[in-house]
């Protein structure tokens, strides 16, 4: 049985009754309706916004993170005041004051194997927003398992893309990539920058999809990957096929209840190979070198060779010195301009991608190498407080 | 000669090109011909076998090469590959 509209309901989304694809019935769906949004981020703001102000009863947010205000530029749930409180609390309140007749529950924890079941179980859809690959394995799994669409969208920098995963009508996300990247090889949004408005369309688009699916009309993603470009301005799709061989919903699943996500991403094994690097060369040996500690080195007059694995358009925002630019991706290509002989120290903007320099510079045979944690942010913090932090 | 679209993750392994000219009469060739102009992109993209990495697809006409005849797909002169990497940002 359907809950009936108040008059205040009525008036409030008379624009979607007046679409017969919706209508009175329609709008009693939403009401009745709930979304999990994983995620309180680029992707999960605009797709949140748009889930309430359509009137889908209950809402679900998780997100374990703090409003900074390098997230303002595109996690549109968030507003200055909000810099330095919980997400899930701060997107609470928005969410209250743009439709208070919907339920909203957050979960300010991790999601993980061990409770993503009992957070996932009372709701009608997942939307994921998530930033990370663990997360969006641990999303698929729990969709397939339970039987509930997955909402899909992922960014990176100009590049969009989205789906519906839901395995009782078509292909999953393991389907379409059984296994991640190498760690580091995919850079983050952090450390590879996101045009602010993308995750804004992506996100939009991930709140029609969930839409869809709760009413029952049009053609959801399902067996479609919808790949945009901002900068082309290109919409572009490509089918996608159920994988009769996946490893979760094929016919002869070999994942039968939730993993490890971060050992299957890898991440323990980049934390062993960080430990090798590590451990190379002489023991207990530090590859790090902090930002006061290369200032000092550089005042007493020692010769470093600083490398900045950055892109050559960051060096707009701030440079150290006496830098020579290499950016990571060209590094391979150009060893042979290093000398293994003279000491170095490699940096990035906050430590990520110098790190994976200074592993292929360790498995290239250098080893008069540091890594400055922290990046240039941590230079601009401790050392030169004239430059901007990014 | 046929195109293989290079998405914005991964132009850092061809000196930040949006598109690679290859020579080759199959998907198989096309992408061989990439990796020995761009070298350093092959542990990226390739299992040591030569296959490709499970996190990375190649499309022909929005259909996954996967589902076709993988690498000995026929290509025509004026195809365009595109390699679908996933991503993570959100």
């Amino acid at each position: 049985m359907l809950p009936e509209l108040s008059r205040e309901e009525i008036l409030r989304y008379s624009r979607h009754l007046l679409i017969p694809e919706v209508g009175l019935d329609g709008q009693r769906k939403l009401k009745a309706s709930s979304a999990l949004i994983i995620g309180t981020g680029g992707l999960g703001s605009p797709a949140a916004l748009y889930l309430a102000a359509a009137g889908v009863g209950r809402i679900g947010l998780v997100d374990y993170d703090v409003v900074d205000s390098s997230n303002l530029q595109r996690q549109v749930l968030h507003g200055t005041g909000a810099v330095g409180r919980r997400k899930v609390q701060s997107a609470r309140q928005r969410l209250r004051d743009l439709n208070p007749d919907v339920h909203v529950d957050t979960f300010d924890e991790p999601f993980t194997s061990a409770n993503a079941m009992r957070i996932a179980e009372p709701f009608d859809v997942i939307v994921d927003g998530s930033d990370n690959f663990p997360t969006r394995y641990l999303t698929n799994d729990l969709c397939v398992l339970t039987g509930k669409p997955n909402v899909y969208g992922a960014v990176f920098r100009f590049d969009g893309q989205a789906s519906v995963f839901d395995a009782r009508l078509g292909p999953c996300y393991r389907c379409l990539f059984p296994e991640p990247p190498p760690p580091g090889l995919v850079p983050s949004c952090a450390d590879a920058g996101v045009l602010g408005v993308l995750p804004g369309t992506i996100g939009t688009i991930q709140a029609t999809e969930a839409i869809k699916v709760l009413l029952g009309v049009g053609s959801p993603l399902v067996g479609r990957l919808l790949l945009y470009n901002a900068l082309d301005m290109s919409f572009e799709y490509v089918r996608l096929k159920k994988n009769p061989n996946c490893k979760i919903c094929g016919s002869h699943p070999e994942v039968t209840k939730l993993i490890d996500y971060d050992a299957f991403c890898g991440v323990p094994a980049l934390r062993q190979a960080q430990g090798g690097v590590h451990e190379e060369g002489s023991a207990g040996r530090d590859w790090d070198i902090s930002a006061t500690e290369l200032a000092g080195r550089i005042q007493r007059g020692e010769k470093l060779r600083l490398i900045d694995v950055r892109e050559p358009h960051e060096l707009e925002i701030s440079q150290i010195a006496g830098a020579e630019l290499f950016p990571l991706g060209t590094l391979a290509a150009r060893l042979s301009e290093l000398d293994s002989a003279q000491e170095m120290v490699v940096f990035c903007k906050a430590g990520t991608r110098s790190r994976r320099a200074l592993e292929l510079l360790v498995s290239a045979g250098f080893r008069k190498v540091k890594n400055l944690k922290g990046g240039i942010n941590a230079w601009a913090r401790e050392v030169d407080e004239s430059l901007p932090e990014y | 000669m046929p195109v293989i679209h290079i998405p914005n993750p991964l132009r850092p392994y061809v000196n930040g090109l949006a598109d690679v000219t290859v020579r080759g009469t199959t998907v198989g060739e096309a992408l061989e011909d990439m990796l020995a102009q761009y070298p350093a992109f092959r542990p990226h993209l390739c299992r040591d076998d030569g296959s490709l990495r499970a996190f990375v697809n190649l499309f022909l006409e929005g259909r996954n090469v996967r589902d076709l005849q993988g690498m000995d797909t026929l290509l025509r002169p004026d195809d365009i590959l595109s390699l679908v990497p996933s991503i993570a940002g959100g």
